[in-house]
């Protein structure tokens, strides 16, 4: 599954030691999941002129490889609505450190997850599913499995979420779209399976996840440290 | 690897014996296997000599018999030769008490002995460890014997990755009745490991339970452990310590910082259907209600009891710890109050629990277990015995048991332990029905086996 392409994302990071949003997300649209529609801009004219593409609102955020979590650091702007506002959003991100372009993308909406790998010293790969967005850490709602996961551990992960009836359908929402929900667990932990000597942790958060599909609006690839 | 002579010798040899202090490890070890075990013993030590009226050999080549089980307790230097030495006089098994490797920075001592022992197929348990407990044959532990708990015979084998931890639980274990097979402490596993250890449980005839104290993996042991695990057909229950993580390494990931140890363990343990307990109490009940009960249930369980309070803290205590307890229609609630004495029948409560009341007689628990046994809802029936309810004799146990040979349907009875009581309590563990000393313990039963099935989350 892992393509001569996707290495080269990942060995082109070896430096900073992790992937740059873009380029993670390219690599996992490789692998056949959904992203959002999204441009990386090196100037305010081509942010611009694909936010007309695909129609305002958008959501701007900033590309360095200094800056891991950009929430953070301030580098994630939503509901952009106007050119000014994007050229000003650009203007602010261009001053942060390590400054290398702005990402443009569609907005998107839905139940915010998180989907993640870690190899683990005593078990390998592992896959984790939980409630995601910014505050992830705080709700600590996840779960995981030894991957590659099996159609039953899939099942059973959603089950295991105490948030779990937010996914299937709360109070008049529409549940989430559970095949392709784990459609992607699957094609992610088999992907992780043959990415496991290359990387350390992945965190795809948030993948938002609707009523049609789920989408991994961002993605982080933190390769594996080399002993040498 | 076979590890027959490590558990069934006829003939063993204790290499380190000392002629002048009998409290050394090796003499214990010689002393109570010469005495109390069924394998023929043979005393070493490189001086030779006599003790005891025997004949204390020089090396284990000079012994006349063949050797299957060498139990080694040198200094850790000798270790090594004496090992070529086993080799060359065709032992079977080998069990090296003595410590001085890896856990004092003497790795290259403990790399020799094992690729000797590699090469040559030779199991070897240790270094650094107590050894094998394995009744009637032998008993390696440098524990006196009249300082040793013994738990009775039994189903459960139990594999340690600390010894003294592995020696106490044996005094909780025959404290609560629940048999061993087998006992291994495994010390610093050179060349036997869990997973080995796990593949010859799970194919020994005297064994149901295959139990494990683990402190943790090596590097990506934990994935063979649980895929062992998972052909295993038997149940595999596991305590864990070290489940705080001393120090918060700087983590990058949100997923790293959430997948911490502990988390990745026992999601990883349930996921392939081993079942961890969290206390070694838990530990106990587990053991107990899985070496009588293989088949999972999901917890839906029936609740018979004499006392309103003790059926209270029992639907209290299954939900908390995710066990469902499903209310009777009002048809069989009728249908119960039908199979009753007449002086019950005015006061009992039928719901779920039934509570039969201090008038109950041992025809009306019996009543209440067949009818709870045969219905659907049910998948498992507790049973909160008071003896001190003037009605009932200590005839129940084994007449309850036999509710459960015919339906099937798992029993678990709480009794309380006392010597007074005791009567009531074998009648119960003589017919193979597990008894728990507390409410707590016989919920934390019945979550043995609901907790055997992967696909359920450990709440």
């Amino acid at each position: 599954m892992v393509t001569k392409k996707m290495k080269e994302i990942l060995s082109a990071s070896k430096d900073t030691g992790w992937v740059i949003e873009p380029e993670a997300k390219r690599l996992f649209s490789m692998a056949g999941l959904d992203i959002p529609r999204f441009t990386w801009a090196r100037t305010t004219e081509e942010a611009s002129g694909f936010a007309k593409d695909i129609g305002y609102p958008v959501v701007c955020k900033v590309v360095s490889s200094q800056v891991m979590h950009k929430s953070d650091k301030d580098g994630v702007a939503v509901g952009i609505n106007s050119d000014r506002k994007l050229t000003e959003t650009f203007t602010r991100f261009s001053r942060l450190e390590g400054f290398a372009g702005m990402l443009v993308e569609e907005m998107l909406s839905g139940v915010e997850l998180i989907v993640g790998a870690k190899i683990d010293y005593q078990f390998g790969p592992v896959i984790l599913l939980g409630i995601g967005g910014t505050g992830v850490e705080i709700y600590g709602d996840v779960v995981l499995r030894m991957a590659p996961l099996t159609d039953r551990d899939v099942e059973s992960m959603v089950r295991g979420l105490k948030a779990h009836q937010i996914l299937e359908g709360y109070r008049g929402s529409k549940p989430v779209n559970l095949e392709q929900l784990a459609r992607l667990l699957k094609v992610f932990s088999i992907l992780v399976m043959d990415l496991q000597g290359m990387i350390e942790s992945i965190d795809l958060n948030p993948v938002i996840c609707s009523a049609t599909k789920c989408v991994v609006a961002d993605a982080r690839v933190v390769l594996r440290r080399h002993e040498q | 690897m076979n590890f027959r002579a490590l558990f069934r010798p006829k003939t063993m040899a204790v290499i380190g014996v000392s002629l002048t202090n009998d409290r050394h490890p090796a003499n214990v070890i010689y002393n109570k296997n010469n005495l109390r075990y069924q394998a023929e013993v043979f005393a070493v030590n490189q001086r030779g000599g006599v003790l005891q009226g025997k004949t204390v050999y020089k090396n284990i080549l000079e012994i006349p018999q063949k050797v299957d089980l060498a139990v080694i307790a040198t200094r850790a230097e000798l270790v090594p030769t004496i090992i070529q030495d086993c080799i060359q006089a065709g032992v079977e098994g080998a069990v090296v008490v003595s410590g001085g490797f890896s856990e004092r920075g003497r790795k290259d001592l403990q790399d020799s002995l094992a690729s000797l022992a590699q090469e040559a197929d030779l199991p070897v348990i240790g270094p650094n460890c107590l050894g094998i407990y394995s009744p009637p044959y032998i008993d390696t532990f440098f524990i006196p014997s009249e300082r040793i708990v013994r738990p009775a015979r039994g189903k459960v084998a139990f594999v340690s990755q600390s010894g003294g931890l592995l020696a106490d639980q044996m005094v909780k274990f025959a404290e609560e009745g629940v048999g061993l097979s087998q006992a291994v402490s495994i010390g610093n596993k050179a060349v036997v490991g869990e997973i080995d250890l796990l593949r010859y449980f799970a194919g020994d005839p005297e064994t149901e339970v295959v139990t494990f104290y683990l402190e943790g993996f090596g590097k990506d042991e934990g994935r063979a452990f649980v895929s062992a695990a998972a052909e295993c057909q038997k149940p595999v229950v596991v305590l864990k310590a070290g489940k705080t993580s001393e120090g918060i390494r700087a983590v990058s990931s949100h997923t790293a910082s959430l997948a911490g140890d502990y988390e990745v363990f026992s999601a990883v343990l349930a996921q392939h259907g081993v079942v961890e307990a969290e206390t070694e109490f838990e530990l106990i009940s587990f053991c107990e209600a899985l070496s009588c009960y293989h088949k999972p249930i999901e917890g839906r369980i029936g609740i018979i009891t004499g006392s309103g309070g003790h059926g209270a803290l029992a639907v209290d205590a299954c939900l908390n710890h995710g066990l469902s307890v499903p209310t009777l229609s009002e048809q069989d609630q009728n249908e119960i109050r039908g199979r009753v004495s007449p002086r019950v029948e005015a006061i009992a409560s039928f719901s779920n629990p039934i509570d039969l009341t201090g008038s109950a007689v041992d025809d009306d628990f019996m009543g209440a277990a067949q009818f709870l046994s045969t219905k659907q809802e049910f998948d498992c029936v507790l049973l909160l015995l008071l003896p001190y309810v003037p009605g009932i004799t200590s005839d129940l146990g084994a007449r309850l048991s036999q509710v459960y040979r015919h339906e099937g349907k798992p029993l678990i009875a709480y009794v309380p332990h006392v010597e007074r009581y005791r009567m009531f309590i074998e009648g119960f563990e003589l017919n193979e029905i597990p008894v728990a000393h507390s409410i707590e313990g016989a919920v934390h039963m019945a979550e043995a086996m609901r907790r055997r099935q992967p696909w359920l989350r450990k709440r």
